[in-house]
């Protein structure tokens, strides 16, 4: 039972990221009908990101003689690697996805993944093959609760995790800009005719998208301090099959499929030997989509898509 | 109807058109004949005049590789592209003009697949004399050919019945595994499976059945997707491929008897030029009358509109299974040749890497062809190997590349052509306009 918990605990985690990465594939999605392919290495971006503001952080606080407290770094680096990073996304917006915007929607797929391409070498190229250490900016402490291990980390990636998509959500819902995308996503074609431009909101679901990656980066950074310039596609491409999972275009289900698919693979590398975990978790989801073709929250478009 | 003097008009023709009027009555069979006579002489006095260029050693892959490790020896290098290259193909091609076009008035006469025979054995001729330089040659020569495989059995799905498949890896991968087992428990002596069962003198005329197993074992893997194909498409198919893509990679990886993350190694050279040549020209071939006969037909149809399709009689569930299968097991096939060039293969090679790879040729060359299907392999994988030393910036020129002609041209080079090798072939004699 505790080891079932423990397993909640690590799924928890592990899901954040898929969800918090899968929730920019989504949003996109729901604008322009498009998957953002670079946006696995978005993510590594902000990690890097995340990376370079906090070094530059500790660095100032060393200099002035401040003794900033760690967890203010955080909150500074995760707002600041957030604002930065969002301009990574608008720029692939304008350059790999504007141009294409009534092309075959594979073509757009293709300078996605070749914009994540040159992210990849860009950043090899730049900083060299050495992996970075990601500086641990607060003090691992374990809280026992029963026979149930639980790291501050922890606590504060699932926290600071649910705490974006509930901001994600007022805004979405409740502001002026977010009820202009859910009107966007609603109807593509009318929704220009009322004054809304798609290329202002357009880029702005790739900013947040991307803020969100960037902020997923940090965390993962703190979970897993290793950096290295590949680390994007697995994730990027799991977090890919998540948005999927949900049903395109489904915020909630994204969110919810990622959250999924991190249990899945906890789970089955509890149960069975983990070299098994891509097998079995992958063989689970072809599954749910062969019975729910459309995922857990999407409509059941029409077999009639723009290629 | 006008008088104009024949020599005043070519004066006001742009270079572009001259250069057309140069190039337009010379036939196909003309310009292998070119080639052949250029791979002659590289072949007898390569060594010769590389060393008075003042060059090390022959330019392997058209001096680019020289080029871009030592720009001093751009004059050199140059020199010997124009007099090895350059003055044979044009002196041939231009002396042999009319004979040529006797020949392949000749040709277009007898039935396609003589003319064709006759065409592949001199492109065969002369692309065996040039890998024969190197080593180095051969293995990219056999790799592009490989690559075309890919890109056309993908560019089926991809590109005719306008899927996104992602499992192209995984069905490669399934193809390799298959036919690199059967050739080692059988023809070879090595670690995983012990003693070979049968002589090693045969296991070369066995190969292609060993090919053919890898192909099948492939297309009944593209079952996993062809089956929920019949429910969902777009992006819900490219999610199921690439969790087949995902399961494959990993399954294989569980397997302790072939290798698991080890791989497998140390297969039998059995992957020579004829054979990957032949296997290519057959590839193409088959493919080409699949996607010209009435179910390639449909395949636009059902990409075209897949509920308008079924009202016009086309059984949509048989000709998505027939398609999947189909470029599966050429996606196998070019699986097993590629484990048996490089002879060895691990699971880490069929990932998203080569996926990525893979979509690049395909889209780059462009959709519904398959004269786009072959350029974009060979494209690609050369520009990829000539490039070589730049090292990592190769990652950042190609893929900017790939950016651009997407932007300029959204379905890739050469879309929406068919290959029509009689075409391809005629005399053009007739072509001068006056």
């Amino acid at each position: 039972m505790d080891l079932f918990l423990q397993n909640i605990v690590n799924g928890l985690q592990w899901g954040s990221f898929y969800a918090l990465i899968a929730l920019g594939y989504s949003m996109v999605y729901s604008i322009l009908m498009l998957f953002n392919f670079a946006h696995g290495d978005v993510f590594m971006v902000g990690s890097y990101i995340g990376f370079g503001v906090a070094t530059a952080l500790l660095g100032l606080a060393a200099m002035s003689g401040i003794p900033l407290p760690g967890w203010f770094i955080l909150i500074l680096t995760i707002i600041f690697t957030m604002f930065i990073t969002s301009f990574v996304g608008v720029f692939i917006e304008r350059v790999g996805y504007r141009p294409l915007r009534d092309a075959p929607r594979a073509s757009a797929a293709i300078t996605g993944l070749m914009i994540g391409i040159i992210l990849e070498t860009g950043n090899l190229a730049i900083l060299g093959a050495r992996r970075l250490s990601f500086p641990q900016l607060i003090e691992s402490t374990t809280y026992q609760f029963g026979g149930v291990y639980v790291t501050d980390k922890k606590i504060l990636i699932v926290g600071v995790s649910l705490g974006l998509m509930f901001l994600l959500h007022r805004f979405i819902q409740k502001s002026k800009w977010g009820m202009a995308m859910r009107a966007m996503s609603f109807d593509f074609q009318a929704v220009p005719l009322m004054g809304i431009s798609i290329n202002r909101i357009a880029p702005l679901t790739f900013a947040i998208g991307s803020a969100l990656a960037a902020a997923a980066g940090i965390l993962y950074g703190l979970a897993y301090p290793v950096l290295d310039p590949y680390m994007g596609i697995l994730l990027g491409w799991k977090a890919f099959v998540a948005a999927i999972l949900g049903g395109r275009g489904s915020i909630l289900g994204a969110a919810l499929a990622g959250f999924l698919l991190g249990f899945i693979e906890i789970f089955v590398a509890w149960v069975f030997p983990s070299t098994l975990r891509d097998v079995i978790a992958y063989s689970i989801i072809l599954l749910i989509l062969t019975f729910r073709p459309h995922g857990f929250f999407g409509q059941a478009h029409s077999t009639q898509l723009r290629l | 109807m006008d008088n104009q003097d024949p020599k005043f008009q070519l004066s006001t023709k742009g270079s572009r058109a001259r250069l057309l009027d140069f190039v337009a009555p010379i036939p196909l069979i003309g310009w292998l004949l070119g080639i052949l006579a250029a791979v002659l002489v590289e072949y007898f006095l390569g060594d010769y005049i590389s060393y008075y260029l003042g060059l090390p050693k022959i330019p392997v892959l058209f001096g680019f590789l020289t080029v871009l490790k030592k720009p001093l020896l751009i004059p050199g290098t140059m020199g010997y592209m124009i007099l090895v290259y350059g003055l044979p193909i044009l002196i041939i091609v231009k002396s042999l003009q009319k004979p040529a076009n006797k020949l392949a008035a000749f040709l277009d006469k007898r039935r396609v697949t003589v003319a064709a025979l006759v065409h592949l054995a001199l492109f065969y001729g002369a692309l065996h004399l040039w890998a024969d330089i190197s080593d180095y040659r051969l293995l990219v020569i056999k790799l592009a050919m490989i690559a075309i495989m890919l890109t056309l059995s993908i560019n089926v799905i991809n590109g005719y019945m306008g899927e996104f498949s992602c499992s192209h890896p995984g069905f490669m991968a399934l193809g390799a595994y298959t036919a690199s087992t059967i050739t080692l428990f059988f023809f070879a002596n090595d670690k995983l499976f012990g003693e070979a069962l049968l002589p090693e003198a045969l296991g070369f005329y066995f190969f292609p059945l060993a090919l053919i197993a890898g192909g099948i074992v492939a297309a009944i893997g593209a079952l996993v997707i062809a089956i929920p194909s019949f429910r969902t498409r777009g992006d819900y198919l490219a999610i199921i491929s690439l969790a087949f893509l995902f399961i494959v990679k990993s399954l294989i990886e569980n397997l302790e008897f072939v290798g698991g993350p080890r791989g497998m190694s140390s297969q039998p050279d059995y992957s020579n030029l004829p054979m990957v040549f032949t296997v290519m020209v057959l590839c193409i071939w088959i493919i080409n009358n699949f996607v010209r006969s009435t179910m390639g037909k449909a395949l636009n149809a059902i990409r075209d509109n897949e509920l308008a399709a079924e009202a016009m009689t086309v059984n949509t569930r048989k000709t998505k299974i027939i398609t999947f299968m189909f470029a599966a097991f050429w996606a196998g096939v070019a699986g097993g040749l590629f484990a048996h060039v490089l002879r060895y293969v691990n699971p880490g090679s069929f990932g998203i890497q080569r996926l990525a790879e893979i979509l690049a040729m395909v889209y780059f060359g462009g959709l519904n062809s398959v004269t786009g299907s072959i350029v974009g392999a060979l494209s690609i994988n050369i520009l990829s190997e000539a490039l070589r030393p730049l090292e990592i910036y190769k990652w950042i020129i190609i893929p900017l590349l790939l950016i651009v002609v997407m932007l300029v041209r959204p379905t890739g080079l050469i879309a929406f052509t068919e290959f029509k090798p009689k075409e391809l072939m005629k005399p053009k004699q007739n072509k001068v306009e006056v």
